[in-house]
């Protein structure tokens, strides 16, 4: 019964989401208030019924009801609880129903906290929302129900494969969901800039919220997801490059780019049709990433089930919803106002080149990500791209961007003076010299590209430091003085530092992480032992352990440092019962300067195990930089500038009564 | 600053940046594609030493062995009409089946044997990577229908039906 | 010349699509690969049976409507299928059979005994020599043998609810008609 509700709610939510998509766009064509007006009920509407259809299939998950089919495949009885949740968005149907609610909460946001928009603009951009609404609803409906019901019911469910039972995966679906489709707003804000024939200081504040909100839990998303592959498939590494991952950072990397040109339009009002176009690419990137992910046409270890059919759907949404704006770009745009002049050395000046630098890494991005796809369909043969190829282009330009993001900062507005830019940061400079000697230093000068990305982050995070320091004049003026600066400094600023020093760090840690790694395989036996770097490991033995639904061999490391006990490592071999598939889990120590990981392999049946340890020397601070990143986000977004429906003066005062500032 | 300058500034470092990323890419597709071989592409002609490849086949049934130090495995890939042996030293995925659909990457060293760094298999039992597949299907065994099954499977040079994929129903 | 710029975008989408486009030729993918076997007579197989059970000898098939069922202990997708197998099993006329791929007939017997064994005659391929002649891509994989010996479907996944509904029991009725 309440999956024939969830089931109802989602058709009415596509019946909302078909009149929020055509009459407010209408009404605001004609002028039609009443028409306009429906736009906020609609989608508020729309949201309440994806959120009973959402909560009928997790409940469905919850109580095991294996009459409906997704539940059958992607749960069982003994799955523990959270992961009968997580397998509610485990799967293509699940997954798909919660993109929708994502993008119905959104178009709910605004409709809600917008009330100070122009009415024009809000039921345009509603209107578009919606229509990307219900297409995704068609799509869920049509291809992909997740309420279809399986007759006779089944006793006993299949489960949600072991490899993704794991806390850290459990979340990362809806984090990486809220920032792929959180850019459909700016998506859905530039169409109705588009229609409207204006852009302004005012749109660029209103989008930047919603873009901030997407990249914070994108970022994160994307950290979670390394951070898994990290500790669960056991290859000590974080990031492949695949195909999959590609198709989030690639909408990371435009939202970055989007972030940052949507500031010149908000303090300049130039780079305006730039910044729509950006906004329309970064969701064109999200759909892309849709597309590759669920159409089967890429194989990836992280795919759903591949079906052409579903693909063909996800195409023609693409091609529709892309083709549409870009048209509506390639005849609105140049008819836009020409906006505010600027020298090339200048903040709007580092800031463009920060975007076309990003622009230009996303295509090499995309065209490794696309290559095999296209060679083999021109029947060139089977070719993949790995890891060297993207340190091969996307390096060579990230290493410019970082560079600049140390100098942009300190460059003043239309004329910069870089010679003074420069001048100010001679301490940076010499701090990443020396960072860069110490690198060179470890290794002995045999990798002089690790050497030049630990200068670079070393650099950013001085010049970052740098250009607060300067902004509250330490050392200048008082330190009382200075405290007080400090205090009164915008959140935005402090979310410009703390996201840069998050990008520093993090950088520094996958420099480190990827050149200085080391890896060591052996077959022991107990009380063998391995050393590598400073640390050796003891075998002790391997016992039988057993989970809530799966059992496993784990073994027991005891690990000694100069001699000395340091800690005890259990990695495991995974046996899960339903699905007897062995899997890997990682056990990992997490110091200051980097990680102890260890794993065990099969054993030979004559008391031996094959074993990995590696070294993974500052993964730790891959994580930390990420944390910081969606910490400056989070600061950023609670600027009061940018707080929801503060376009007017008169409004700020009673929309934050407790602001508190 | 002219509006005329500035656009100017822009499409000249734009320029300049396309040009540094497509030489980049260039330059990268060059050296850093690995392609795919088959074990047959593999008999008919060896890439050169060094040169980090992808081979993929079937785990030939009989052929895995480990070594001495218990960490290296010695086995053979096959597409059915020719074989190539691995060496790869690491721990196998937990997948890794005889008889079932296996990529790995590596390179052959200057006497002749593949190395692996890595071997790729795909967390689903029931999975062939396309490219096997692909390569299964090259070799002409994958289709051998009524008329030719009598021989026997793992035989270098047995005919070879090449056709396309049309006939689908 | 400057509109120019502002299409530019519109044209590499343009490209994509196309692209991908062709990228979902369902032809391309090897799971829906539509088996060239299919029209075709069915390779001649001679298997010894499991335990006590009747081997397999293709030869014999002609005169039934045939389910032919690759399956293995180490498969989990197998058990997943399993019941499904055991409804085709049920329906009348069809005769369902096994060939157990690469696993070792204790470990089969052990999972027929755990799961119920609805196959009315199994064959046994250690080495995974029937298999090749099938050009199996793993297991599970199915496959329907008409009264003359003719593949008539093939499925190389395994068998879902939807699959059993909308493709093989209306191919079923059809052949026993």
């Amino acid at each position: 019964m309440i999956i024939e509700i969830g089931h109802f709610a989602l058709v009415l939510a596509l019946v909302l989401a078909l009149a929020q998509a055509t009459l407010p766009l209408i009404g605001a064509q004609r002028g039609i208030r009443a028409w306009m007006a429906l736009a906020k009920p609609a989608a508020l509407g729309q949201f309440a019924f994806l959120l009973i259809a959402y909560g009928a299939l997790i409940h469905a998950f919850v109580v095991a009801d294996f009459s409906v089919l997704v539940v059958y495949q992607h749960a069982h009885s003994q799955t523990p609880l959270i992961y009968k949740i997580a397998a509610a968005w485990g799967q293509h149907e699940g997954s798909l129903l919660l993109w929708v609610l994502i993008l119905s909460f959104f178009g709910a946001l605004v409709a809600f906290f917008g009330d100070n928009l122009p009415p024009r603009l809000k039921a345009r951009a509603l209107a578009v929302q919606a229509m990307i609404g219900s297409a995704f609803i068609l799509f869920a409906l049509f291809t992909s129900n997740p309420f279809a019901r399986l007759s006779p019911a089944p006793l006993e469910g299949q489960e949600l494969n072991p490899l993704l039972q794991d806390p850290g995966l459990a979340f990362h679906p809806p984090m990486l969901y809220i920032g792929y489709v959180g850019f459909s707003m700016a998506f859905s804000f530039a169409v109705a800039a588009l229609i409207e024939g204006k852009i302004d200081a005012a749109w660029a504040r209103w989008v930047r919220p919603w873009t901030l909100l997407s990249w914070v839990c994108l970022t994160g998303g994307i950290a979670l997801g390394a951070r898994w592959a990290y500790y669960e498939l056991g290859w000590g590494g974080w990031w492949f490059w695949d195909p999959v991952e590609n198709a989030s950072f690639m909408p990371w990397l435009m939202g970055t780019a989007l972030l940052h040109s949507a500031i010149v339009v908000e303090k300049r009002d130039a780079l305006k049709a730039w910044t729509l176009l950006l906004a329309i690419l970064t969701f064109g990137f999200s759909l892309l990433g849709t597309f590759l992910v669920r159409s089967g046409v890429i194989t990836s270890v992280h795919a759903f089930a591949q079906d052409p059919a579903r693909g063909l759907f996800i195409l023609g949404i693409l091609a529709l919803a892309l083709g549409g704006s870009l048209t509506l770009f390639a005849w609105r745009a140049p008819t836009l106002k020409a906006g505010g002049l600027f020298a090339p050395v200048s903040r709007e000046g580092a800031l463009m080149l920060n975007n076309l630098l990003l622009a230009t890494a996303t295509a090499t991005v995309l065209l490794g990500t696309l290559y095999p796809l296209a060679l083999d369909i021109l029947g060139g043969g089977s070719v993949s791209v790995g890891t060297p190829y993207y340190t091969a282009t996307f390096v060579p330009l990230a290493m410019p961007l970082i560079a600049l993001a140390g100098i942009g900062p300190l460059l003043g507005w239309k004329r910069g003076d870089l010679k003074g830019a420069l001048h100010r940061l001679w301490l940076a400079g010499g701090f990443a010299i020396a960072a860069m000697g110490v690198a060179l230093w470890i290794d002995f000068g045999k990798q002089a590209l690790a050497a030049a990305g630990i200068g670079l982050g070393a650099w950013m995070l001085a010049a970052t430091f740098t250009e607060w320091a300067e902004r509250i004049r330490l050392f200048r003026i008082g330190l009382g003085a200075s405290l007080r600066r400090a205090v009164h400094l915008p959140r935005a600023a402090y979310g410009m530092s703390l996201a840069h020093a998050g990008l520093a760090v993090a950088i520094i840690g996958i420099t480190a992480s990827s050149a200085w790694k080391s890896e060591e395989v052996r077959q022991m036996k107990p009380n063998d032992s391995l050393t590598i770097g400073s640390f050796s490991y003891v075998l002790q033995g391997v016992t039988p352990a057993r989970g809530e639904n799966y059992i496993a061999e784990r073994a027991h490391f005891k690990v000694m440092k100069d001699g000395a006990f340091y800690t005890d490592l259990y990695p495991e071999r995974r046996q899960y019962m339903v699905q007897p598939m062995p899997t890997t889990e990682a056990a990992i120590e997490s110091h200051l300067i980097g990680d102890l990981y260890a794993v065990v392999g099969e054993g030979d049946g004559k008391g031996a195990w094959t074993v990995r340890i590696y070294e993974e020397p500052l993964v730790p601070w891959i994580w930390s930089g990420c944390l910081l990143m969606v910490l400056g986000g989070i600061v950023s977004l609670s600027d009061r500038r940018y707080r929801v429906g503060a376009p007017s003066r008169s409004h700020v005062a009673q929309a934050l009564p407790a602001a508190g500032e | 600053m002219k509006r005329k300058t500035l656009r100017l500034y822009l499409v000249l470092i734009s320029l300049g940046l396309l040009g540094t990323a497509t030489a980049l890419v260039l330059n990268a597709f060059d050296r850093e594609l690995v392609f795919f071989f088959s074990p047959s592409e593999i008999a008919a002609e060896q890439p050169a030493p060094g040169r980090i490849i992808r081979l993929g086949g079937l785990v030939e049934t009989g052929s895995v062995t480990k070594l001495g130090d218990g960490a290296t495995f010695s086995f053979r890939i096959t597409d059915l009409k020719a074989s190539t042996s691995i060496a790869y030293r690491g721990v196998l995925p937990d997948l890794f089946r005889e008889g079932q659909g296996v990529v790995v990457q590596g390179t052959f060293n200057e006497s002749g044997n593949f190395v692996a760094s890595e071997v790729l298999a795909k967390h689903d039992e029931n999975y062939l990577p396309p490219e096997v597949a692909k390569a299964l299907k090259a070799s002409g065994r994958w289709q051998e229908g009524a008329g030719t099954a009598a021989s026997p499977a793992i035989v270098p040079g047995a005919s070879s039906d090449t056709g396309g994929e049309g006939n689908s129903p | 010349m400057r509109r120019l710029f502002f299409i530019l975008p519109l044209l590499c989408l343009a490209a994509l699509v196309v692209l991908f486009w062709r990228g979902l030729d369902p032809a391309r993918d090897p799971s829906s690969l539509p088996s060239v076997l299919i029209g075709k007579k069915i390779a001649a197989v001679n298997l010894p049976g499991l335990g006590a059970r009747p081997g397999i000898n293709t030869a014999e098939f002609a005169g039934d409507v045939t389910v032919l069922n690759f399956f293995a202990s180490w498969c989990a997708p197998c058990r997943a299928e399993h019941p499904l197998i055991q409804e085709l099993a049920a329906m009348p006329g069809v005769r369902v059979v096994g060939i157990t791929f690469k696993d070792v007939p204790v470990d089969s017997e052990k999972y027929l005994a755990e799961l119920g064994d609805p196959y009315a005659a199994i064959g046994v391929d250690e080495t995974g020599r029937a298999g090749m002649e099938f050009g199996l891509t793993g297991v599970p994989e199915t496959y329907v043998i008409d009264r003359d010996g003719i593949i008539r479907y093939r499925l190389a996944q395994p068998l879902d609810p939807g699959r059993l509904k909308d493709e093989l029991t209306p191919l079923l009725l059809d052949l026993t008609q």
